[in-house]
């Protein structure tokens, strides 16, 4: 079976790779950032196979690690390097050369993404594991990513050492910013540890009058929406808001259907993933993918759609819930 | 407000920390940092075993920078001109309009989302070497005015002139000039890429049966004693995912109809600059 952890072995190498590509360059703090962000991938399970056999260091080296990172951020800062002319011209005419053909790695990736995660699903039928059952879909796509380079590899016929260069350029165009859904999902485990979603849930239980469908059915939307601003993530605030409102009130005391409100109400927090820039892989991340002028552009594109859809699931909610 | 004995409201700082510092624009990765530290301080955890929290949360996590594997293509094939082909194949299409690449895109992504593919597409994979810009091909074709009946052709050979600087042999310009989006209006149309594919992406996938999303909800009740086929979750996903595609369509639509108005109000003040 492929196992996830070979692909977190290749990630590891690439980040080593632009850490050195940094070092070389002299821009020693890049590399210090990439090279301790290659941790996890290299040792991760390690890390994680000594906290099960009760041994804590190696999990509390990466956690400086991790504050680190904080520090060296702030550090690096974001920097555009806008293309000389030369670059832009030689872009130009290779596009010109190669034409349609550069589409076919491209589109290889999804593609190649689909039929590695039907032909898997398939092959497990017959009791053959492909790939690693943990995560599917995330291993097809670095198999897919890594054929559709060696087909891009061929079309240009470039070496691999200009790939990994062009992924760095890539890598420290986004900087920081590629780090920060991970550090996010870490900030939500410790969230989660220290009792946050219990202290919301409880002050949001005060303040509501409970005897009130609909007033309830507004403080659940709302609490969604506004603790998933604060989360980043609907996954964190949905067991919140449900534990503190959705089941005790909504539920057992004005007899609402589970099903309806947790599905809507999960896509009620949806809307608030819109808003946030702590939903950072799917608002901050892009924004500097595509050289917005500003961090909160993706963000700034979205909240006509989101603040609509927010009412359109309250009222299906109100009209759908105490049938 | 009486805090109830048993909760401790303390990690709450950590809460603060993150909206004060995202407010005072900070750099976010320090922000979340300093929130997870004072979050674990606040709820009176040892230094030692918050460390180990930290770190293991952080490793447990990688699973999300997977992504970079898809580094190394994109960025060459970029090299190579990808972004510029992207571009120049969209505005070979006659007719097409931005708001209709975007609408096709979002459904397309809303359905392959709800079989479950989600990671087929996204801002790495595919929106930032294709679909971000073929839209700026797209809008920049939208916002061309309708060709004049007497004028066979020649518009459109000026607008194709105006938008490969590579073709040499440039006919007389049509006047005036063919309107081109400004720097903003282009990062406008970037961003509302993006934002199609987040929309797509989450008004599809709670539509999956075995999305997280939904055996979240279906655990979170049996936990708590309510059993709940998946399925059932699944399909009360469906209203939202269509109001959602629709609001979302139309807000292209009428993206697309204000940068028309723009650019024919921007043509108008060129027009009579010209002419003194």
């Amino acid at each position: 079976m492929l196992k996830v952890e070979y692909l977190y072995w290749l990630v590891g190498a690439f980040l080593l790779a632009c850490a050195y590509f940094n070092l070389c360059d002299r821009r020693g703090s890049m590399a210090a950032f990439w090279a301790i962000v290659a941790l996890p991938f290299v040792f991760g399970d390690a890390v994680l196979a000594a906290v099960r056999a009760g041994t804590d260091w190696p999990a509390q080296a990466i956690g400086i690690g991790v504050l680190a990172l904080g520090v060296l951020a702030a550090r690096n800062r974001l920097q555009h390097r806008p293309d000389s002319a030369a670059t832009s011209a030689a872009r130009a005419a290779a596009s010109l050369r190669f034409g349609n053909r550069l589409f076919v790695p491209a589109l290889a990736i999804p593609a190649l993404t689909l039929v590695l995660y039907f032909g898997s699903r398939k092959a497990a039928e017959y009791g053959v594991n492909v790939l690693d059952p943990k995560a599917q879909t995330l291993t097809a796509l670095g198999i897919a990513s890594l054929i559709a380079l060696a087909l891009g590899l061929r079309t240009t016929r470039a070496s691999a050492a200009v790939a990994v260069g062009e992924g760095r350029r890539l890598l420290d165009s986004l900087g920081w910013a590629v780090l920060l859904p991970m550090v996010l999902a870490t900030l939500g485990g410790v969230f989660a540890a220290t009792g946050v979603g219990d202290a919301i849930a409880a002050l949001t239980a005060m303040a509501i009058p409970v005897d009130n469908r609909v007033a309830c059915l507004a403080a659940f939307a709302l609490g969604m929406v506004l603790f998933t601003v604060v989360m980043g993530n609907a996954f964190a605030a949905f067991p919140v808001m449900m534990a503190g409102i959705g089941l005790p009130l909504l539920v057992l005391r004005h007899g609402a259907d589970p099903a309806i409100l947790g599905a809507i109400g999960m896509l009620t927090g949806y809307c608030g993933t819109l808003l946030t820039p702590m939903a950072a892989n799917f608002n901050i991340v892009p924004a500097v993918l595509l050289e917005l002028p500003s961090q909160y552009g993706v963000i700034r594109a979205q909240v006509g759609t989101a603040l609509v859809l927010m009412l359109a699931n309250f009222a299906l909610m109100l009209g759908l819930v105490f049938r | 407000m009486p805090p109830a004995a048993d909760v401790n409201y303390w990690p709450l700082l950590g809460v603060a920390v993150v909206i004060a510092g995202f407010a005072l624009r900070r750099n976010p990765v320090l922000v979340v940092v300093s929130a997870g530290v004072v979050s674990g301080f606040a709820s009176g955890k040892p230094f030692a075993e918050l460390l180990t929290l930290i770190g293991r949360t952080f490793v447990e996590n990688r699973l999300l920078l997977l992504l970079l594997l898809t580094f190394p293509v994109i960025g060459l094939l970029e090299r190579f001109g990808l972004r510029e082909r992207a571009r120049a194949w969209i505005s070979g299409i006659r007719g097409l309009t931005v708001a209709h690449f975007l609408i096709t895109y979002l459904g397309l992504r809303q359905i392959l989302s709800m079989v479950g593919l989600t990671q087929v597409a996204g801002h790495v994979q595919t929106v930032r070497p294709l679909v971000a810009p073929m839209s700026e091909a797209a809008a920049e074709r939208s916002v061309q005015p309708p060709p004049k009946a007497d004028a066979d052709g020649s518009v459109d050979a000026a607008v194709d002139a105006a938008m490969d600087p590579a073709a040499s042999v440039d006919p007389v310009p049509a006047e005036p000039a063919p309107p081109r989006l400004d720097e903003r209006q282009r990062a406008e149309v970037r961003a509302m890429a993006a934002a199609t594919d987040n929309v797509g992406l989450f008004f599809g996938e709670d539509v999956f049966i075995a999305f997280g999303a939904v055996l979240l909800i279906q655990g979170f009740y049996a936990s708590n004693g309510i059993e709940l086929e998946p399925l059932t979750i699944a399909l009360w996903a469906l209203p939202t995912a269509i109001i959602a595609f629709c609001v979302h369509s139309l807000r292209l639509w009428l993206m697309q109809r204000r940068l028309r108005r723009e650019c024919a109000a921007r043509r108008i003040v060129e027009g009579a600059d010209a002419q003194g």
